[in-house]
């Protein structure tokens, strides 16, 4: 699954492994006016040449200790919310026995060494950061421990062995005592142990335990800095004025009214994503770009570019999905016909845009002979190669700084890196000095890469007891990873694995599954939680319709179908029954109970939910949420991410949640007719997490699928109606 | 030149009259910590205060602040309001990606000022024009509650 990314990230900026130990250390000094213990691990590279390999420090690899006792950790992912750059210093924090008071987050720029482990390329996606590098940063961090112990052992002229450490100091056997940043200097003349013995988890001190960020108060107070935010001398910021519909070019155009702004330097063609064009304006601020591209008049040419229609797509998938697609699942559907119950769906679900609070925005400072980019990258090795490719440079002459992003939830883990490449293309264009690329939040509603709009439909056979039969199943949409580099592991047997993941399983049901995947002239990208967005919705809204044909509670009836060979999902189940009070409360009159649970990103979230309608409208009261992600490594982070997501998945229940196109352009502009959840509309959300010492896995998506299901499922009990099209709306139910 | 009454100094501003606030403050001033969201008074990341009221900086032009008193999130630390506002929001870990707290605190301080003890529909009310996209809003809900203990 690796070696296709081979080429991308072969174009990466090695580490600088070549550098001499001496150098290293003094431009560490100089650098940062301290000591550098830096660390390159040859296993987090696959691609490493021999060379690379051999080298065993390389500067601020991993971690800093610095002489006032600091510990800062690079951090190998983007940070935006999902709080990464507070756990992975826990799991350096816990092997190196530190204090956390001496902890520091950094995100570490574009670089092979900060690959994922399990991916072999710089990324943020899959709800990862955690699962995939905890062993990685715990290893780090005992692998530092174990060298200043020896540095002390030497230092005192005793055994390693009679050396222990202390929340950021090293003790000796007869009193002796050091603090790691006075020993950092000498410990890097140690050599780095191969292997280490790490924590027994009994013995943790901060993984499983509630802690707090380490971004808090300047997240708090504007002190943070986003991509947003930084700036160079005189760098100006550039607005583009991008065509109506996907591709389109600029026909023509008159700058004049443009130029007449005072602060608007330069108007420029500029190439845009999907092979169009657009018009760049370039000046001294936000506001006079704007008003120079509001004075903008452009003509386009959009004659060679398909023109979607929500509507129409909307019947054609409806069409489409009354056919068999490419196969997915196999099973036996020769019952179907005879069966004496049925149910008969059709589900829709729209475009949905990531809208993270931080518009879209990307520095450029281009020069002769080098390129450098700031930006909020989820994917610094795409993005790293794509300005390469753009700005037809060496990939060793560009630099790409990974910047604090304000959410991004997808949309800054894109495969044709569209709004970095675009960037580049306006400072190639403007060729007058570092330029920042701002889109407007209408630029950002409006620029496609949405969750992509699908229809499903259902033909489930049921016996007279509520027994599944044969499922027949149909899935219309288009692809998130055609066309993609990651097109030859993801796209299994013709199907797109992201499309089809989260059917089925957890449950043992007859499902025969095809899928068709549509081609539209809009781009597409995963969404939180990806293809569970959609398929969460469809499996647990029907197994809930099955389980009221069979007259049997929906839990009870989930776990009849389950069988005995899924612990972790009727763990989480009946967690959230449990601390709900489902079955045992009586609820306030016009309130309903709905369950759901998804497994997705390997973790299992349950939802029992109470809900009631007001004035036909939908309305969610209450959330309690069961989780099984084994080791839970900060239960606050957790609680927080599972409540975000909760939230998040209201938000595509309520009216106005949807992206809409009208010949070829996108109707929804703003906040204002693109709906998003409020603090009025934010349920309580209380979430219980399933104890475990297994591996983690997953949290910044997973919370998502279930809550939108559970949310029907509970409407359905209070109205009667199935509700089968997102956004929610009981008039067309 | 506009003058502009920014934290308590007048500060002189080279930008047209009808330069949002937000913007003058975020290119002309370097003064980063009020946040652009959606340009039009939807997402109330750009709060700031005028005069004591919480206004939507990124649509008020500076030629409307003329004579009066701009407040921003970086006085607020030395606000004994807003200070335990963004205590409150350290004490309940409420921030994720952050970009939405510099208007969640501005909103959620101007509250306070003029109702100590807000109930959750006060809370709805004052702060349902402020988006956070990471869903925050139960911790803020609890914060505010907080900062108003430790202020009563």
């Amino acid at each position: 699954m690796r070696t296709e990314w081979i080429d991308h990230a072969a174009l990466v900026r090695p580490p600088e492994g070549g550098m001499s130990r001496r150098s290293f250390m003094k431009a560490g000094a100089v650098a940062t006016s301290g000591l550098i213990l830096g660390f390159f691990m040859p296993g987090a590279n696959k691609f490493a040449n021999a060379q690379q390999a051999k080298a065993v420090h390389a500067p601020n690899a991993f971690l800093r200790i610095a002489p006032d006792n600091s510990v800062t950790v690079m951090v190998n992912r983007l940070e935006f919310g999902q709080g990464v750059q507070t756990s992975l210093p826990m799991l350096i924090a816990e092997e190196l026995d530190a204090d956390w008071t001496q902890m520091r987050g950094e995100l570490a720029p574009a670089g092979a060494a900060y690959a994922d482990p399990a991916f072999g390329m710089q990324m943020t996606g899959g709800s990862g950061s955690i699962a995939r590098s905890f062993m990685q940063y715990r290893e780090i961090g005992a692998k530092a421990r174990a060298m200043l112990i020896a540095a002390a052992a030497e230092q005192w002229k005793v055994k390693p062995e009679q050396v222990t450490t202390s929340q950021g100091f090293l003790l000796g056997p007869a009193g002796q005592k050091a603090s790691y940043g006075s020993l950092a200097d000498a410990a890097m003349k140690q050599p780095m142990p191969a292997t280490v013995a790490l924590k027994d988890p009994k013995d943790f001190r901060y993984i499983g335990k509630p802690v707090k960020r380490l971004d808090a108060r300047v997240k708090s107070n504007g002190k943070q800095q986003f991509g947003i935010d930084f700036t160079l001398p005189g760098a100006k910021v550039a607005l583009v004025a991008r065509a109506p519909v996907f591709g389109g070019k600029v026909g023509k155009f008159d700058a004049t009214k443009a130029l007449a702004i005072k602060g608007v330097v330069a108007v420029l063609e500029v190439l845009t994503d999907r092979g169009g064009s657009g018009v760049a304006v370039i000046a001294d601020g936000y506001w006079p770009a704007k008003q120079g591209r509001d004075a903008l008049v452009i003509d386009w040419n959009t004659s060679a570019v398909e023109k979607v229609s929500s509507t129409k797509q909307m019947a054609d998938f409806r069409a489409l999905a009354k056919t068999p697609g490419v196969s997915a699942m196999k099973a036996d559907i020769s019952k179907l016909a005879g069966a004496p119950k049925k149910i008969s769906a059709v589900y829709e679900f729209p475009y949905l845009a990531h809208a993270p609070m931080e518009p879209l925005n990307c520095v450029v400072d281009l020069k002769a002979d080098s390129c450098t980019v700031w930006a909020g990258s989820q994917f610094q090795t795409f993005d790293h190669a794509a300005i390469a490719a753009t700005s037809g440079l060496k990939p060793e002459q560009v630099t790409l700084h990974t910047m604090m992003a304000g959410g991004g939830f997808g949309r800054r883990a894109v495969p044709t890196s569209d709004y970095v490449v675009e960037a580049v293309n306006v400072a190639k264009a403007y060729k007058g000095g570092p330029v920042k690329v701002i889109w407007s939040r209408e630029d950002d509603i409006k620029g496609g890469y949405y969750r992509p709009s699908h229809v499903h439909r259902a033909d489930i056979g049921l016996d007279a007891k509520g027994n599944i039969l044969a499922w027949d199943h149909a899935i219309v949409g288009q692809s998130i990873i055609s066309g993609t580099p990651f097109e030859p592991f993801m796209v299994k047997n013709g199907v797109d694995s992201t499309m089809v993941e989260g059917m089925g399983a957890p449950y043992n049901v007859p499902l025969n599954l095809t899928a068709h995947m549509a081609k539209a002239n809009v781009p597409v990208l995963w969404w939180r939680s990806v293809g569970s967005t959609h398929t969460a919705f469809v499996m647990e809204t029907l197994i809930d319709e099955a389980a009221h044909i069979a007259k049997m509670d929906p839990v009870a009836y989930r776990k009849k179908l389950m069988g005995d060979k899924h612990q972790r999902h009727v763990a989480a189940l009946d967690l959230a029954v449990e601390r709900s009070g489902y079955g045992k409360r009586k609820l306030p009159k016009g309130r309903a109970w709905g369950v759901a649970m998804h497994e997705s990103f390997n973790t299992v979230v349950a939802y029992v939910v109470e809900a009631s309608v007001t004035k036909g409208v939908p309305r969610l009261h209450k959330v309690t949420a069961g989780v099984h992600c084994n080791l839970a490594v900060n239960p606050l982070t957790i609680e927080a991410q599972v409540q975000g997501a909760a939230l998040m998945a209201l938000g595509t229940t309520l009216p106005g949640a949807a992206i809409t196109l009208k010949d070829g352009v996108v109707e929804q502009q703003n906040f204002g007719d693109y709906t998003v959840a409020r603090m009025s509309d934010m349920p309580h959300v209380d979430v219980h997490i399933v104890a475990s010492n297994d591996a983690p896995t997953g949290m910044g998506e997973p919370g998502l699928p279930p809550l939108a299901p559970a949310f029907a499922n509970a409407i359905f009990k209070v109205t009667g109606k199935r509700l089968r099209k997102l956004p929610f709306d009981l008039k067309t139910a | 030149m506009v003058t502009l009454n920014i934290n308590g100094r007048d500060m002189q501003v080279d930008a047209d009259p009808s330069t949002p606030i937000l913007w003058a403050l975020r290119d002309n001033l370097n003064m980063t910590g009020t946040k652009f969201g959606c340009g039009a008074a939807l997402c109330g990341a750009c709060t700031v205060h005028l005069d004591g009221n919480p206004v939507r900086s990124c649509v008020t032009p500076i030629s409307a602040a003329a004579g009066q008193k701009i407040t921003t999130i970086e006085a607020m630390e030395n606000d004994k309001v807003g200070k335990a506002v963004q205590d409150a929001w350290v004490r309940n870990d409420v921030p994720q990606c952050g970009y939405c707290q510099s208007g969640q605190v501005m909103s959620a301080t101007a509250l306070l000022r003029t109702n100590k003890a807000p109930s959750d529909a006060d809370i709805d009310g004052a702060m349902s024009g402020n988006v956070c996209r990471c869903g925050t809003y139960q911790r803020i809900r609890a914060a505010i509650k907080d900062a108003a203990k430790t202020l009563a």
